[in-house]
């Protein structure tokens, strides 16, 4: 394997009593994205700003781009690029404007920055709303010119803050489909994030992060394996409750658990297929009203690793929408 | 090198966005005759110039003092909503020199700040207030002004880094207007109580608009028997910009350079 391009060796920050980060280690390799997710207020952003210079660690070290974020912080800077949670921009100026401002101040020269801000623009497909007013842009398009103010110095490392938190779906598609790009290109993406659908769709190596310490590090595949996921069936009457939970419990080898007419039962490795669920309570006889496999969110992650809930923001559960509306959509 | 390209950049910045915003501008250009009218005519009306003397030429170095000072709320705003939408991170994470930006966004303001000057310079022409010591001395009065702006943006940018959001500033910044009037400006001070007075003749408003009358030959020279400041009001404004520069300066580039430490 490469050496890591990012890497962070007992990373520590306090403020005041609170300590955001508890000794976090990293290694992420070059040309790849690496996910750190994570519920609020568990140290990701922190970390974010001590490896893009933004903060001093209390302990600990860390180098980007083969420079300690310490003692070269200026070679740091040229390295990077940072797009955060907000859409990091003069809302009175044009997306152009802004794009050419920031460009100026990154060393591209007068020129330089103007030639690279149409180029950025071209490329992204933005070149329509350039000549307005950044205060006129959608919640989307605010964050796409954010993300392409932080590659006009085309960075070798490229660190996103919850890029897409509180997008609708068809801008969080836009997004990714960008980071995919950068990444073909040959950046290395170090991402944060509350969705682990986010990193597992983005992600080749993912850290979960839980009070400022990595807790478990792995590809999404391989923590979504450790975790499992979960089949919901939903039975037509009580009568058939302990039918059904019989016959989970030899498919799965799990624990069914029943509110009402739902059952719900956690499995780990592979879980069997929908039809094969369906084939099999139907030749018993069971009347079946829904079934699904659930793929795990990150409250089933910090359920399973930590043993408590994930105290998650409100914008987590934008997660649980679609698949109720995919039901609903289903029943009719 | 770096610094002054990129102050110059950020000056654009600030140009770009008074393009933007023709309310800005023309906001720019009604306030000082709104001003003008106001105290001039309306309250002018009731008020007595110590010594004689008409009071628009009294008034109008107190409305310059008092423009430049809204140096100081449009600075706070301006740095407080830049820290609060990212623009502050985003410029802390480029290979932008540090120094820059503070020095930059004064060095802006005073650019915008000298244009509104002379708006309100021919404003004054026009209701009659007059220079009467020369144009040498009035290039300096100038002068004077745009120091005291400078200085007074500098505090405001100051506290605009230590501010947690746009909104505290927005809702901070009409204080400056009570702030500008306990001074010299519009009336005189020597009808206020004693405590009140002497707050009011070291406020360094109050040495600023009787430089600017001094240096102007406007009326309204204070006894020679007044306090310090307003005796010696030159030595007075340019000893409060040192001070206050001395101080705000160094304050403002290491909080920008250090900020969420």
């Amino acid at each position: 394997m490469d050496s890591p391009i990012v890497s962070a060796q007992g990373l520590r920050k306090r403020f005041g009593e609170f300590e955001a980060l508890a000794g976090l280690d990293l290694a992420v390799p070059p040309g790849t994205v690496y996910g750190l997710l994570g519920p609020n207020g568990a140290g990701k952003s922190t970390a974010v700003r001590i490896l893009s210079t933004l903060t001093r660690p209390t302990a600990g070290r860390a180098t980007v781009a083969g420079f300690d974020v310490r003692e070269h912080p200026g070679k740091v800077r040229e390295a990077i690029g940072l797009a955060g949670q907000h859409a990091a921009m003069d809302e009175k100026l044009t997306g152009r404007e802004n794009l050419r401002v920031f460009g100026k101040l990154a060393r591209l020269g007068r020129r330089g920055a103007r030639r690279r801000a149409d180029e950025l623009l071209e490329r992204f497909e933005l070149t329509e709303a350039a000549d307005r007013q950044v205060s006129t842009y959608s919640g989307g398009m605010r964050r796409r010119i954010d993300l392409i103010a932080s590659l006009l110095r085309a960075p070798s490392v490229l660190f996103l803050d919850e890029p897409t938190t509180g997008l609708d779906p068809r801008s969080r598609l836009e997004i990714w489909a960008i980071v995919r790009e950068l990444v073909a290109a040959g950046a290395t993406v170090l991402l944060t994030t509350q969705y682990l659908e986010e990193a597992d769709q983005l992600a080749s190596a993912v850290a979960v992060i839980d009070r400022g310490q990595v807790i478990a590090e792995g590809t999404p595949a391989q923590l979504k394996a450790r975790i499992g996921s979960h089949i919901d069936v939903e039975v037509g009457s009580e009568d058939d409750l302990a039918e059904a939970g019989a016959i989970l419990e030899r498919m799965t080898g799990g624990q069914p658990r029943a509110e009402d007419l739902r059952i719900v039962t956690g499995v780990h490795g592979t879980a069997p297929s929908v039809p094969q669920i369906v084939r099999e309570l139907d030749a018993a006889g069971v009347a079946i009203q829904d079934v699904g496999v659930r793929r795990p969110s990150l409250d089933d992650v910090f359920l399973t690793l930590t043993g408590r809930p994930a105290e998650a923001p409100a914008e987590q559960r934008t997660d649980e929408q679609p698949k109720q509306r995919e039901k609903q959509e289903a029943a009719a | 090198m770096i610094v002054l390209a990129d102050s110059l950049t950020l000056v654009e910045r600030k140009l770009l966005q008074l393009r933007h915003q023709p309310g800005t501008l023309v906001a720019m250009l009604v306030m000082p005759a709104v001003m003008v009218v106001l105290f001039g005519y309306v309250f002018g009306s009731a008020i007595q110039v110590p010594g004689g003397g008409n009071y628009r030429e009294y008034l109008m170095p107190g409305l310059f003092v008092m423009t430049s000072m809204f140096a100081l709320s449009s600075a706070m705003v301006d740095v407080a909503a830049d820290q609060s939408r990212g623009v502050t991170d985003r410029l802390r994470s480029m290979p932008t020199s540090r120094m820059a930006v503070p020095f930059g966004q004064t060095g802006a303001d005073a650019v915008t700040g000298l244009f509104g000057l002379v708006i309100l310079l021919a404003c004054g022409l026009a209701i009659g207030w007059r220079v009467h010591d020369g144009l040498g001395r009035a290039v300096a009065a100038v002068g004077v002004l745009l120091l005291f702006r400078y200085t007074m943006s500098w505090v405001g940018t100051y506290l605009g880094l230590l501010l947690p959001s746009e909104q505290t500033a927005d809702s901070l910044s009409p204080l400056t207007l009570p702030l500008s009037m306990l001074s010299n400006a519009f009336v005189p001070t020597d009808g206020m109580p004693a405590w009140l007075r002497a707050i009011c003749e070291w406020n360094p408003i109050s040495a600023a608009v009787a430089a600017c009358r001094k240096l102007f030959g406007n009326p309204g020279v204070p006894a020679a028997d007044g306090s310090w400041p307003l005796t010696h009001p030159l030595t007075a404004t340019l000893l409060w910009a040192a001070v206050l520069l001395v101080v705000f300066v160094p304050l403002s580039v290491r909080r920008f350079a250090r900020a969420g430490l």
